[in-house]
C-alpha cells in the first residue's frame, strides 16, 4: 500500500501500554484521512454517552494522505474527540511540521486512551513510544513548550502538539497547538488536559514513498506555480483579514456581540491597516507554498511585544465583536489565546457575552474582581484593558474567568439559573460552539449550514456563506434550492478536510474552485500517491462519507432535530443599521430550511440516516448502529 | 558571524523571503534518494520560532574545513565547482566533517550512515532542484561576489529611499 502504512498506533495513558492495529486498504478507501478518519477512529473507540472530560473519551489523530510529500498544502492532520463544548463530534484540523514528522514515523493514525496520573509528554520516536515526565513543562505556553521539548531532545525535527495553561486548566475551548498552528475549535485542549497529556511529540525518520512519483512531482510543481498567482492573492498579500472591510460593507461584520453588523472603526482593524502598521513576516505551514499567516506584532504602548499570526476569524472575535478598534489590543488578545492555548474565536465571543451581560446589568463591577483588580473592573464594549484581563482570567480560571472558561452556553445557563436573568438571548453559539464572523441573519443559506453543522457554529465545515456573499443566491430570502446548496457546500468542504488539503489551494488546480475544476486534479493526486483509481465520483464520495460518519456519531450521542438551532438573537433581534439591517431568520424559515436540507441529504424528516443510505456508502456497521 | 570565503557558487537562502514550507527538503531528498525525507535532505530548513526561518546547504568554502577534518580522506573538493564529494568507500560516518562545518550544512544519512553534502544537483539538467521549486524565490544559486553586489545595491537604495 502506498501513501499509508496500514497501521494505527494505540496508546493507553492509564496502563502505559501500546498496541498496533492494522487496517485493510478498503477501510482507508472509505475514510481516507484527516477529519474523516479521525471521526471514524472516534466512532470505533469511544463508549457512547461518555463524559467528554473523562478517561473514556479518546484522542484520535489521523494524518493526511499527502503529508510529507510536495503536494501543496497537504501537510495537515485531523484530530477528533467528543467535544467538551458541544457534547457532540469535536473535529479539528491543524497543519505543518507535526503532520509531516508524524507521517515519517509510519503511523497513519494514533488513538490515545485513558488518563495519566502525572503530567506526561508522549514521545513517538519512529516505532517507539516513550512516556516522558512533563511536570516541568506545566504552566508553559504552547510555543514555549514545543521549544523546551526540542531543547531537551536536541533535535529540530522533533515536532510537538501541545496544550498551554488553558488546556491544563480545562478551559472548555482550550485547543491543541503545533508549529504555531492550532487544532483550534471544539475544545481538544481540555480533553488533553483531562488526561494530563501536556504534549505529543513525534520524530519520524522514515522516507515517504508514493506510487507514481513522476506524476506527483509534475502536478505538484504546476500547482505550486499557480499558487503564486492571482488565485491565492487574497491569502498571500493581506491574508484573510482583508475580509474585515468587505464584511463591514455588507453589514455582516459581527460587532459588539453580534448586536451590530457594521463597526465604525473597521478601517482601523482592517487587513489593510494591519498590513501597513503591524505586520512583520509572512509564514507558511510545512508543505505550503502560499504562506497566508500574517505574523503581526504590537510595537508600542502597553501591549508592545505581543506577537502572533492574525487572520480574520480571530480578529473579528477579539476586535469589532468586542467594540475594540485598537489593533494593539487585538493582537494582545490573540497572543494570549495562542500562547495560552485557547480558541481565540470562542474566547472573543465569550468575552463579548460577558460585556453585553455587564452592560445589561446581569453582572456588576463586583463580579469582575481579580488579583490584579481587587476592586473589580467595568468591562464595557471597547475596553481593551478589561478584555485582556478577562482573556487571562479565562486562561487561568481566575475569578469570573472560571465561569467564562465554560463557554457561552454553559455560562449563560448557569448565570440565568442562579440570577433569574435571560443572558441566553445573547449567548452566540450553536450546539455550544461560539459562532464565526459572519452574521447569518442576512446569509440565509449559511444559516442552515451553521444550524445543521455537526460541530456547531463553524465557518470551516460549511462554506454556505460563499454562495450568499458571492451573490449566487439571494442572501436575504430563502427558496427551495437552499437545502441542496448547503448540503453541497459542506460535502465539498469535507473533501478538503479529509485529504486534508487546505482550502486556500482550491482555485489553483484549474482556476475554478468548483467540483469540476478541482476533483479531476485531486483524483490524479490521490492516484499518484496511492496507486488507486479514484475518479470524480470517488472524490465526491469522500466528502459525503466524511460528513456522514460525523453525523452518525452525533446521532449515537443522542442528537435530535432540535439540536440544529440558531442563537436566539438571530431569530428575534434584527440589526438596526448597515446593509443587512432589518433581517432575521424566523423560526419558520429555519424549520423549512432544515426540511430542505435533510431531504437533500437523503435523510428522514427527523434528520436521521436511513440504513440503506449508510449501506450504499459502505458503512454497514454504522447502519446497524444508528440507521433507521 | 561566520561567512563563506568562497569564490564558488552555493545555494543561499534569503531569510526574509523564506516562509518555512520545507519544500526544499522534500525536493532534495526525492532528487537524491527517491523518497521524501527531511532527514535525507542535503538542504535543511530551520524554524526555531514563528519568524526565525531559513534553509541552509553547503557553502562550498575554499580550503573547506570539512575536507581538512576528514581523517579518512573520504571528502574531496572539485577545484572547478567547489563541490564537496563524499567517497562512499572511505566514509565511515564518524561525523568529524559535521563538527568542522560552521554552517551546519552536513548531515549523516540515517539509512546509509554516511555524510551527505549538497552537490548543487550537478547531475541535473536544470540545476539545483530546490532553487527550481522554491515558491518564494528565497533560494538562489549564487556566489559571495554576487551577493556582495546585491548588498551594495540594497545599501544605495536604502540610503536614498530609506529602509523598506
Amino acid at each position: 500500500m502506498y501513501g499509508y502504512s496500514g497501521k494505527i498506533l494505540h496508546i493507553d495513558l492509564t496502563t502505559r501500554k501500546t498496541w498496533v492495529e492494522t487496517k485493510p486498504e478498503a477501510w482507508y478507501k472509505i475514510y481516507i484521512g484527516g477529519v474523516s478518519m479521525a471521526a471514524r477512529l472516534l466512532w470505533e473507540n469511544i463508549k457512547p454517552g461518555c463524559e467528554p472530560l473523562s478517561p473514556d473519551n479518546p484522542i484520535c489523530i489521523a494524518n493526511g494522505i499527502f503529508a510529507g510529500t510536495p503536494v501543496p498544502v497537504g501537510g495537515k492532520y485531523g484530530l477528533a474527540s467528543k467535544s467538551p463544548l458541544t457534547g457532540f463530534m469535536g473535529d479539528s484540523l491543524s497543519g505543518s511540521w507535526f503532520s509531516v514528522a508524524l507521517k515519517r514515523t509510519g503511523w497513519d493514525g494514533i488513538v490515545i486512551h485513558g488518563a495519566s496520573t502525572e503530567w506526561v509528554n508522549v514521545f513517538i520516536d519512529d516505532g517507539r513510544v516513550m512516556f516522558r515526565d512533563a511536570r516541568k513543562l506545566l504552566g508553559k505556553g504552547t510555543f514555549e513548550t514545543e521549544e523546551a521539548i526540542r531543547e531537551e531532545l536536541l533535535d529540530d525535527q522533533v515536532r510537538s502538539a501541545t496544550i498551554g495553561p488553558a488546556g491544563e486548566n480545562l478551559v472548555r475551548y482550550a485547543n491543541v497547538t503545533n508549529d504555531g498552528r492550532q487544532a483550534g475549535r471544539t475544545g481538544h485542549g481540555a480533553v488533553w488536559g483531562s488526561k494530563k497529556l501536556k504534549a505529543v511529540s513525534v520524530r519520524g525518520t522514515k522516507g515517504v514513498v508514493v506510487a507514481d512519483p513522476e506524476t506527483l512531482m509534475k502536478l505538484s510543481f504546476d500547482i505550486t506555480q499557480q499558487a503564486q498567482g492571482p488565485y491565492t492573492v487574497k491569502y498571500r498579500v493581506l491574508g484573510t483579514a482583508t475580509s474585515v472591510l468587505k464584511m463591514n460593507a455588507m453589514g455582516l461584520l459581527p460587532t459588539r456581540n453580534f448586536q451590530q453588523g457594521v463597526f465604525e472603526m473597521a478601517d482601523r482593524v482592517s487587513g489593510e491597516y494591519l498590513d501597513e502598521h503591524f505586520k512583520i513576516k509572512k509564514i507558511a505551514c510545512a508543505q505550503c507554498p502560499i504562506a497566508c499567516e500574517q505574523v503581526s506584532a504590537a510595537k508600542q504602548g502597553m501591549y508592545a511585544g505581543a506577537r502572533t499570526g492574525i487572520e480574520y476569524e480571530c480578529l473579528f472575535a477579539n476586535g469589532p465583536n468586542l467594540g475594540i478598534g485598537d489593533l494593539n489590543a487585538v493582537i494582545k488578545l490573540i497572543d494570549i489565546a495562542d500562547r495560552g492555548g485557547q480558541d481565540a474565536m470562542s474566547q472573543g465571543v465569550t468575552i463579548s457575552w460577558a460585556m453585553e451581560s455587564f452592560e445589561r446589568g446581569v453582572f456588576t463591577k463586583e463580579d469582575f474582581k481579580s488579583a490584579k483588580y481587587p476592586d473589580g473592573f467595568e468591562p464595557n464594549f471597547g475596553n481593551g484593558e478589561a478584555a485582556v484581563a478577562l482573556a487571562e482570567m479565562i486562561r487561568d480560571r481566575e475569578g469570573i474567568g472560571d465561569l467564562l472558561a465554560e463557554g457561552t452556553r454553559i455560562a449563560s445557563r448557569r448565570v440565568d439559573a442562579e440570577r433569574g436573568t435571560e443572558s441566553y438571548k445573547w449567548a452566540m453559539n450553536i450546539k455550544g460552539l461560539e459562532n464565526p464572523g459572519y452574521d447569518a441573519r442576512a446569509l440565509k443559506t449559511f444559516s442552515v449550514g451553521l444550524a445543521a453543522g455537526t460541530r456547531g457554529g463553524c465557518h470551516n465545515r460549511s462554506a454556505a456563506y460563499d454562495p450568499d456573499i458571492q451573490g449566487e443566491v439571494d442572501r436575504f430570502t430563502i427558496d427551495e434550492t437552499r437545502g441542496r446548496v448547503a448540503a453541497d457546500s459542506e460535502e465539498y468542504a469535507a473533501v478538503y478536510d479529509t485529504l486534508p488539503l487546505c482550502k486556500f489551494i482550491r482555485r489553483c488546480f484549474t482556476g475554478k474552485a468548483d467540483r469540476a475544476g478541482a476533483w479531476p486534479t485531486i483524483a490524479a493526486l490521490i492516484n499518484a500517491t496511492t496507486g488507486w483509481d479514484f475518479d470524480y465520483d470517488a472524490v465526491d464520495l469522500i466528502g459525503v462519507r466524511a460528513h456522514t460518519i460525523k453525523k452518525a456519531f452525533n446521532i449515537r450521542e443522542g442528537w435530535t432535530r432540535a439540536d440544529d438551532h440558531l442563537p436566539y438573537r438571530w431569530h428575534h433581534d434584527p440589526m438596526k443599521e448597515g446593509a443587512s439591517a432589518g433581517y432575521v431568520v424566523t423560526e419558520e424559515e429555519l424549520e423549512y430550511l432544515k426540511d430542505l436540507y435533510y431531504e437533500a441529504k437523503g435523510w428522514t424528516p427527523e434528520g436521521l440516516i436511513p440504513k440503506a443510505k449508510l449501506i450504499e456508502l459502505g458503512m454497514d456497521d454504522v447502519a446497524e448502529a444508528i440507521g433507521v | 558571524m561566520v561567512t563563506s570565503t568562497s569564490r564558488y557558487a552555493y545555494i543561499a537562502c534569503d531569510a526574509t523571503k523564506c516562509i518555512g514550507c520545507q519544500l526544499c527538503e522534500y525536493i532534495c531528498s526525492y532528487t537524491k534518494t527517491g523518497e521524501y525525507n527531511s532527514y535525507r535532505s542535503r538542504i535543511r530548513t530551520v524554524r526555531v520560532d514563528e519568524i526565525l526561518i531559513t534553509a541552509v546547504a553547503c557553502r562550498t568554502c575554499e580550503d573547506a574545513p570539512c575536507v581538512i577534518a576528514c581523517t579518512r580522506d573520504a571528502l574531496s573538493q572539485d577545484p572547478e565547482t567547489g563541490i564537496i564529494h563524499v567517497d562512499a568507500e572511505r566514509c565511515d560516518g564518524c561525523a568529524w566533517c559535521i563538527e568542522a562545518c560552521d554552517f551546519g550544512a552536513i548531515s549523516i544519512n540515517p539509512a546509509t550512515k554516511m555524510a551527505e553534502i549538497c552537490d548543487l544537483c550537478e547531475g541535473e539538467e536544470d540545476g539545483p532542484q530546490c532553487v527550481k521549486w522554491c515558491p518564494k524565490d528565497a533560494l538562489e544559486l549564487t556566489t559571495p561576489d554576487q551577493r556582495a553586489q546585491k548588498a551594495r545595491h540594497k545599501l544605495i537604495h536604502e540610503e536614498v529611499h530609506g529602509p523598506r
